[in-house]
């Protein structure tokens, strides 16, 4: 095996940076030694060629939010199931909310996922911790040990953080860690039974409808809350138009507010569930056309920080049921860039700021690892994703590697797609040269 | 033809039109053209001849099997099409899957694939959750019929409703229908606009709009050329038929409304208020009755009244629509 890796004639898009250059990229012992035009030439001894012919070249991808079900429903992931998929989607680091079973509300556990992930894990996996002891919302979680055992952030994510009491002493005692209490923004009094989005094709279907508001009166109190204590919330999977209004005014006061959005609540409406498609069920729920174009317009003027996935895979029998009782949840991984992609190929989004809102944009949010992400320059992880933005495929959510095979975008033709995926200099996946 | 003999052959369509029934299932009638409503009310009127006769009873669905799957409780509705199923000399199964199974592992495919390959040619499905005979048609060989499915339809009642009273007002076409009470949580509410809207009625919804859909109250309006009329004096003024909705006793806790006196007062169909309808307006309610809650006891059996009607108009609608769905020569089973 040759020492070093040459990733020769691709479009080098380093959205950190700015760069955006045709040239190579140039690997060696896990690190980017050298990249840009004619790169590949002082370095062609003892070197692997990889010819892009134009490919993309970029960071691998940064998911602050996603499922891997490891400890408690094998059923639906393990870490090493979800490290592949995760793979497949272009994705080198990986943070794993903690609902599992039991909950990341200890030491114990976050030493349970690091171990595991260390022996079956092809990308690096960061753990959540809790927020509250048992994700119960009714005492705090040890989160200075769970900081120590490596949590790059607190969250109850699937439920919210209920009680404002609770949550402004969350915000107080995490303060110091500097990592954020990420919370998963419904208020579950209005959410009610709600199943939908709360609108005109909830009514048509008659199904109890979510109403926006659910999601907008908790942005707005944990908003507030993050005002009173200087301390940093992020908004998880942000969907709706005055969510995105509230955290753009929280922003100009200065809040240390960040928000995230996912692929689906981009490019999917509440039309998704005509016909009870239960796997176009998701919390948040779907919204509106007009919802989406909020969203974009605050991914563009940096409203939104990040694109997450919300990766929650299920199994086969947690959807093949009523709508109502089907669980709620998108396996994502590994439609991700291809589906926001539609955004770029629709103008609404330029490439490489989408590909700065996976890679730099949570690299930013990460930097109490100390590790140096989301960027191709010299002596950064060699973390990096290759993408053909022209290559034609329809899903087949049979053949993910995920367990998860729930995804709404089954049988849909979508354009652009992962060729390949170099985690620590190491191919992970690699699908160049197959159609 | 004289004018009075085509209007009873074409109900409702301005021209004559041939169809053939063509949906496999019935799960909801959203898609319904005004030919296929024609249809269904033509052969409903056959049906009900047939049920004037001494001997109700015909071959037409012999060696059939029909079941029904109620996940909720109904005597009514499961009542009405196990007679229809019979008067066409069809077998009628009954199942009734308790309804604290309607939790995870207790799978509605599970039990579609039984009664597959028992070989019934039909499933009549009621369920607490909306959707669910969708679900039940995606994994059926045998036709799926909707008898009520959550909040959201419950096609069979609206079809009876429509024949009711085109059978008495002789046309649907720009008729007043006021739907009053708590339409937010009603499947009958939701077809009934449907189906009458879909022939050119005018549909007024009536209720304290905690009690109306959600969406009518605020920003979506998922039914265009309905109106919404919390004043009740104002809804029934003109009314040709006023169909008054049961308000479920689970809603007097719900902080949808303060109480049921407070409802009485105000949405109760009493003697005085009726009287704003016009002199012939008919007066439905789909049953069960709560008696002095949603409407005034003198009411109940008032001449205006074809509350019994609906349930004998029910039984002729529903052999109709098995006859249409299950009875044509095309069967695959």
């Amino acid at each position: 095996m040759k020492s070093k890796l040459i990733l020769k004639d691709g479009l080098i898009i380093d959205p950190a940076r700015s760069i955006e250059v045709r040239g190579d990229v140039v690997i060696e012992g896990g690190k980017i030694i050298d990249s840009g035009p004619g790169a590949a030439a002082s370095h062609s001894e003892n070197a692997d060629v990889v010819e892009l012919n134009g490919m993309i070249i970029t960071p691998g991808f940064i998911d602050m939010h996603c499922h891997l079900r490891e400890p408690g429903f094998e059923d639906k992931e393990t870490i090493k199931t979800g490290s592949l998929a995760a793979a497949a989607g272009g994705f080198t680091t990986i943070c794993a909310m903690p609902n599992t079973q039991p909950p990341a509300d200890s030491a114990s556990t976050l030493s349970f996922i690091a171990q595991t992930s260390t022996r079956d894990s092809l990308v690096r996996v960061l753990p959540i911790g809790c927020v509250t002891a048992g994700r119960a919302g009714r005492e705090l979680a040890p989160m200075i040990e769970l900081a120590g055992a490596g949590a790059v952030g607190f969250s109850d994510d699937g439920s919210p953080v209920g009680d404002a009491w609770i949550m402004l002493r969350a915000l107080e005692y995490s303060k110091p860690l500097g990592l954020p209490i990420i919370n998963h923004c419904e208020d579950l009094s209005l959410v009610a039974n709600g199943q939908m989005n709360e609108g005109k094709i909830s009514t048509l279907l008659g199904i109890p409808g979510n109403p926006s508001i659910s999601e907008e009166v908790m942005i707005a109190r944990d908003t507030i809350l993050a005002e009173y204590t200087g301390a940093w919330v992020h908004i998880a999977h942000i969907s709706t138009a005055g969510g995105v209004e509230i955290v753009r005014q929280a922003k100009r006061r200065g809040v240390r507010v960040t928000a995230e959005a996912t692929p689906h609540h981009l490019c999917l409406t509440e039309y998704a569930v005509m016909d009870y498609d239960s796997m176009a069920r998701v919390n948040p729920p779907l919204r509106t056309q007009a919802d989406i174009e909020a969203l974009i317009e605050g991914l563009n003027d940096g409203t939104i920080d990040i694109i997450a996935t919300d990766h929650a895979p299920h199994t086969a029998d947690d959807k093949a049921q009523e709508f109502g009782l089907a669980l709620p949840g998108i396996s994502g991984f590994e439609t991700a860039l291809a589906v926001l992609l539609s955004l770029v190929h629709a103008g609404k989004i330029k490439m490489a700021d989408l590909l700065y809102k996976m890679s730099a944009g949570p690299a930013a949010m990460l930097s109490s690892t100390g590790l140096k992400l989301g960027t191709l320059e010299k002596r950064a992880v060699a973390d990096i994703a290759i993408i053909d933005p022209d290559h034609e495929w329809t899903v087949d959510s049979s053949v993910f590697l995920s367990k998860g095979k729930n995804s709404p975008f089954h049988g849909t033709r979508l354009k652009g797609k992962v060729k390949a995926t170099i985690a620590g200099g190491k191919f992970v996946f690699n699908e160049i040269g197959k159609n | 033809m004289s004018n009075m003999e085509k209007e009873r052959s074409e109900l409702l369509t301005e021209e004559s039109e041939q169809i053939n029934w063509t949906k496999k299932h019935l799960l909801d009638i959203d898609d319904f053209s005004k030919a296929e409503f024609d249809l269904v009310l033509k052969t409903a009127s056959a049906m009900k001849e047939i049920l004037s006769r001494p001997i109700k009873k015909v071959p037409a669905l012999r060696g059939k099997t029909i079941a029904t799957l109620f996940y909720e409780p109904s005597t009514r509705t499961r009542g009405s099409f196990e007679l229809a199923a019979k008067n066409l000399s069809a077998d009628v199964i009954n199942l009734t899957p308790a309804s604290s199974s309607i939790v995870k592992g207790e799978s509605l495919i599970d039990t579609l694939h039984t009664l597959q390959a028992m070989g019934v040619n039909a499933v009549v499905i009621r369920h607490s959750m909306a959707g669910a005979p969708y679900l039940a048609a995606k994994h059926a060989r045998a036709s799926i019929i909707n008898a009520g499915d959550g909040w959201h339809a419950h096609p069979t009642q609206a079809l009876l409703d429509m024949y009711t009273v085109y059978e008495q007002k002789k046309r649907l076409k720009d008729l007043k229908v006021v739907i009053l009470g708590d339409s937010r949580h009603s499947r009958v509410a939701r077809s009934n606009i449907l189906g009458f809207t879909g022939v050119g009625a005018k549909v007024t919804l009536c209720g304290p709009l905690t009690l109306l859909p959600p969406s009518i109250n605020y920003k979506y309006h998922p039914y265009p050329g309905i109106e919404i009329e919390p004043d009740i004096q104002k809804a029934l003024n003109g009314a040709d038929v006023v169909m008054v909705l049961r308000l479920q006793k689970e809603r007097q806790h719900s902080g949808l409304m303060p109480d049921i006196r407070e409802y009485k007062n105000h949405y109760q169909l009493n003697r005085q208020r009726f009287a704003l309808a016009k002199p012939d307006a008919m007066l439905m309610h789909p049953g069960p009755v709560n008696e002095n809650v949603e409407i005034e006891p003198e009411l109940i059996r008032c001449p205006a009244s074809v509350i019994d009607r609906q349930v004998a108009n029910g039984i002729a609608v529903r052999m109709a629509l098995l006859y249409l769905v299950i009875g044509g020569k095309n069967d695959e089973i």
